[in-house]
């Protein structure tokens, strides 16, 4: 198929035909070059839809379109990257120029693993086009129940709809394609002295129930209006899915990213029970329901395999760079412009348990119930040593029941630790898609309940 | 750039009236080519270069209480159009959910250009040059025994912006930032130890390749590189009630997460509550809170040549300009944008920027720093008879109203009786902003306040990056709690 990028792309079948057509521009300057010239191409189109409300009004609604190209090439082993959003005919024929002349400028890249090759997909993406299609009115209404479950309160926080369609082509003769979708609702109700939370995603914007999280957030909200302070130190916890999220967000980043591991940075002993055997996390594209691509940034077709098995760390998150340093096997987690950074899971599924989530509290005689961690950041890798605060919800446990809430609190713990052998008391059999600070979409996890945390700090230093 | 001025503008006011057409009460639009560029080395080895470029328009309507915005990469006039009636068709559509009507306060319809003054383009400094600079400095580093990762960055902005308004603005902007960072990762048993220059994250200025000239990684390389090392063998930093000594990095990031985004107008008035959170800073405290002590002189300052954020206007056509905000230890200033400023009944500072063409503008730090005191470091470690000199920074974790914070540090010396004693590892320290900046009771100046750069700023949903200045300088605060442990 032959396509002038003068015209507007749109389809999953535009994209394909941008991608191809960069791959054989590459192509037809080979012969400019005496070593080999190869390309991994990928053309995505986003659009998303965000609806922001604050002091129980839409303040700000956005929406973007934007069609982009990523373009890495070889040349005899000399690389370089560009991405960009002109995608005219004569834009495209500069991009290729200017990256070849860029990549012919660099010296040999001793990790460059070649061009992609042709893998097919073992599934297909998760796609919703009404969740594609959502018009702001849709975004509205939603917003308008979550507001209306708290009359009395303010509440704020946003719901998006996202749609992604990507292309991916190399030289090798990788061609995929694929599409995805996200609609997320994540807000608070907030009393004056308190806030309460309640996250939603899912690939359907029709999954959303906005009166449910509204009156879930509202609920936290009102029952958090009175707390009383309590003294730093350790406690048995029981964590909720955003603090559990977090959590999983760090060990992926610090700790299952190969190229962290290879430089000595990564806590991972593969094959060690470094964890309790109620632990069990997977990379798990294929879960039911899970929001993402088929394949990775590189192109190479997403795998499912154990990051966590019953406590044993079995495995790390690669792409092709790591994989050809680690005289590996790519895991299909290359994220875009990472090479840098390296790999990462994320599509991570933390199996829940058979505990009900509101039982987790039974057989703590004195402890706290953390809805959401707040502003979390590292302190040391290896141990995954990281502080950060509790937000939206944090209420004290006497006996087994929840008694009240409490102001919020510093943590300074490793997470590493506190997960460890002999450390969980339970798994909530509430997994869902948890947003854990960094992000929607990628983490499905558990309530959890842990022998201890470690406090440092309260409301008052 | 190159790029036809009047076509851009075209674009830009095609776009304004796609949304007034559709019946916004106002809109203003950007076209928005932006060129970035990184290189990134590591053990020697070049690991990545990335040329990037994003080109589009995006345009605010607003009707009523909301704003509706729509963006889009196709840089034609039709699609600017259909872009300007989508961002209306947006905003009308929160009516569904609507507040106080929203107004703007008056800034001057301005018709002008401005460009960042730089003496050598970075885009035009050949490849090779700059892929030396990283390879030498990170090989150097390497070659240091006990170094296990080194790593090094260059990165560059080119961003041209033409800006209109439904009030008869018509700016262009161009703005180029340069900056540069490495740092070295020595791994011990159960931790590692990192280095970083000039600071972590990198350093960032507006101006061009003598940027990366003047910090000379390469030259700074082993001493980088073996602080790295020594750390994995220093002793803990001590834990209780100590002075802390903070050098000035570490200050501007203090400055960044303890000043800069508790002074943001739209956090105080609770639009970013949910994610970035609120503010500990109420109004009616306005000219009357004491913020810290009488060493504490703020402003917010987007004219300072060669910081980070300085330009000419900001995204919504205000002139860059210098606001106090806190005189003398007393609170007296926010950073804020028409919007918020009108709401307020504030003017407005001309601090609205947005992270690139799709990206709504929304209140931004410029260069929020500390104006310099009459001391030095020399003679604040003199007169200190127990402390921790922290330098570097190594984590930041602050709570929603900016008040409860931890910092961490790469790399601290314990002080006794006047004398750096031991290098310390890990150092770390916690508090509540106005109770931190009160016990401030020494502060540098002269050669040692430096406008450092911040490029990494995350807020807003979606999530933007921004780029912020904080000039700081050496200071002292007393009886700080240090040595926070797991």
């Amino acid at each position: 198929m032959t396509l002038s990028m003068t015209t507007a792309v749109t389809s999953l079948e535009d994209l394909q035909a941008l991608a191809d057509r960069l791959v054989a521009l590459v192509a037809a300057r080979a012969e400019d070059h005496d070593a080999e010239v190869e390309a991994n191409v990928r053309a995505t189109r986003t659009r998303h839809g965000l609806t922001r409300f604050a002091n129980s009004f839409i303040h700000q609604h956005v929406g973007e379109d934007t069609v982009s190209v990523s373009l890495t090439v070889a040349v005899g082993g000399r690389t370089s990257s560009a991405n960009s959003t002109r995608i005219a005919d004569d834009e495209l024929s500069q991009l290729v120029d200017t990256t070849l002349a860029s990549a012919a400028l660099q010296p040999v890249d001793p990790l460059w693993p070649g061009a992609t090759p042709p893998a097919e997909p073992t599934f297909t993406g998760t796609h919703d086009d009404t969740t594609a299609d959502a018009t702001p009115d849709e975004r509205a209404a939603l917003v308008e129940a979550f507001v209306t479950a708290g009359p009395e309160l303010k509440a704020a926080g946003y719901l998006d709809t996202e749609a992604s369609w990507v292309a991916f082509a190399s030289t090798a003769g990788q061609r995929t394609a694929g599409a995805t979708t996200r609609a997320s609702l994540d807000g608070i109700h907030q009393t004056g002295s308190s806030a309460g939370s309640a996250h939603q995603t899912s690939v359907r914007l029709a999954d959303l129930d906005a009166a449910a999280a509204g009156a879930l957030a509202a609920d936290r909200a009102r029952r958090s209006a009175s707390f009383t302070d309590i003294q730093p130190g350790a406690y048995p916890v029981v964590l909720g899915p955003e603090a559990v999220a977090t959590i999983l967000m760090f060990l992926s980043v610090y700790g299952f990213n190969a190229k962290s591991f290879l430089e000595g940075g990564s806590f991972a002993e593969l094959g060690e029970q470094q964890f309790d055997g109620l632990i069990d996390v997977w990379q798990d594209p294929t879960h039911p329901g899970t929001i993402g691509l088929p394949f990775d940034a590189e192109g190479t077709p997403r795998t499912r395999y154990a990051l966590i098995d019953r406590g044993v760390t079995s495995a790390l998150a690669h792409d092709r760079r790591t994989a050809t340093r680690a005289d590996a096997t790519t895991t299909g987690d290359a994220l875009p412009g990472a090479a840098s950074f390296g790999a990462a899971p994320t599509n991570v599924v933390m199996h829940g348990g058979d505990t009900p989530a509101a039982q987790l509290t039974a057989g703590i005689e004195r402890g706290l119930w953390i809805t959401q961690f707040h502003y979390v950041r590292v302190l040391e890798p290896k141990t995954v040593t990281s502080t950060g605060l509790t937000r939206n919800g944090t209420f004290l446990i006497e006996d087994g029941e929840v008694v009240g809430a409490v102001s919020n609190l510093r943590f300074t713990e490793s997470f590493l630790h506190a997960l460890g052998p002999g450390r969980v008391r339970g798994v909530g059999d509430d997994a869902r898609y948890a947003d854990g600070e960094f992000g929607a979409g990628v983490v499905i996890a558990p309530s959890l309940a842990l022998e201890s945390w470690n406090f440092t700090g309260g409301a008052k230093g | 750039m190159g790029e036809p001025q009047h076509e851009m503008f075209d674009h830009a006011t095609a776009a304004v009236e796609g949304a007034l057409a559709a019946g916004a009460s106002y809109a203003d639009a950007r076209v928005v080519i932006r060129r970035h560029e990184a290189l990134q080395a590591q053990n020697g080895e070049l690991e990545q270069v990335t040329h990037d470029e994003d080109a589009g328009v995006g345009v605010r309507a607003l009707i009523g209480s909301s704003w509706g915005f729509a963006s889009t990469s196709e840089l034609t006039e039709v699609a600017a159009k259909r872009a300007g009636a989508e961002a209306t068709a947006t905003a009308k559509a929160s009516a569904r959910v609507p507040g106080s009507g929203l107004h703007l306060a008056d800034v001057p319809a301005v018709q002008d250009a401005y460009i960042t003054p730089f003496t050598e383009d970075p885009f035009t400094v050949p490849l090779d040059d700059k892929v030396e600079v990283v390879v030498s400095a990170t090989r150097t580093m390497h070659e240091v025994e006990g170094v296990m990762v080194a790593t090094a960055q260059l990165m560059f902005w080119d961003t041209d912006k033409w800006f209109v308004s439904s009030q008869g603005h018509r700016i262009h902007q161009r703005i180029v930032e340069t900056g540069c960072g490495m740092d070295a990762t020595a791994v011990g048993e159960q931790e590692t130890q990192r280095r970083s220059y000039p600071q972590s994250f990198g350093h960032v200025e507006t101006g061009g390749y003598e940027v990366i000239r003047r910090f000379d990684l390469p030259g700074h390389a082993a001493a980088t590189a073996e602080e790295a090392v020594q750390l994995l063998t220093a002793a803990d930093c001590p834990s209780g009630e100590l002075d802390v000594i903070l050098e000035s990095s570490q200050l501007a990031l203090q400055i960044h997460e303890s000043v800069g985004h508790a002074i943001e107008l739209d956090r105080i008035l609770g639009w970013e509550a949910a994610f970035a959170g609120t503010s500990f800073l109420e109004l009616d405290q306005l000219g009357t809170l004491r913020y810290g002590s009488e060493l504490m002189n703020i402003t917010a300052d987007a004219t300072i040549p060669g910081a980070l954020s300085t330009f000419g206007y900001d995204d919504e056509g205000t002139p860059a300009q210098c606001v106090d905000i806190v005189r003398e230890g007393t609170w007296v200033g926010v950073l804020s944008g028409r919007d918020s400023a009108h709401l307020a009944g504030l003017p407005p500072g001309g601090m609205v920027r947005a992270d690139g063409f799709n990206r709504m503008p929304m209140v931004r730090m410029t260069n929020v720093g500390l104006l310099p005191g009459d001391s030095s470091m020399e003679e604040i470690v003199a007169e200190t008879k127990h402390g921790v000199v922290m330098a570097t920074n190594r984590s930041w974790s602050i709570d929603d109203k900016r008040l409860n914070f931890q910092f961490g540090c790469e790399i601290g010396w314990e002080v006794k009786d006047g004398k750096r004693v031991r290098m310390v590892k890990n150092p770390t320290y916690t508090g509540i902003t106005p109770r931190f900046w009160g016990a401030m009771d020494r502060l540098a100046g002269g050669d040692e306040w430096f406008a450092w750069g911040v490029p990494n700023c995350g807020k807003g949903q979606p999530m933007q990056v921004g780029h912020t200045g904080h000039p700081a300088a050496p200071a002292r605060f007393r009886d700080i709690r240090v040595g926070v442990k797991a």
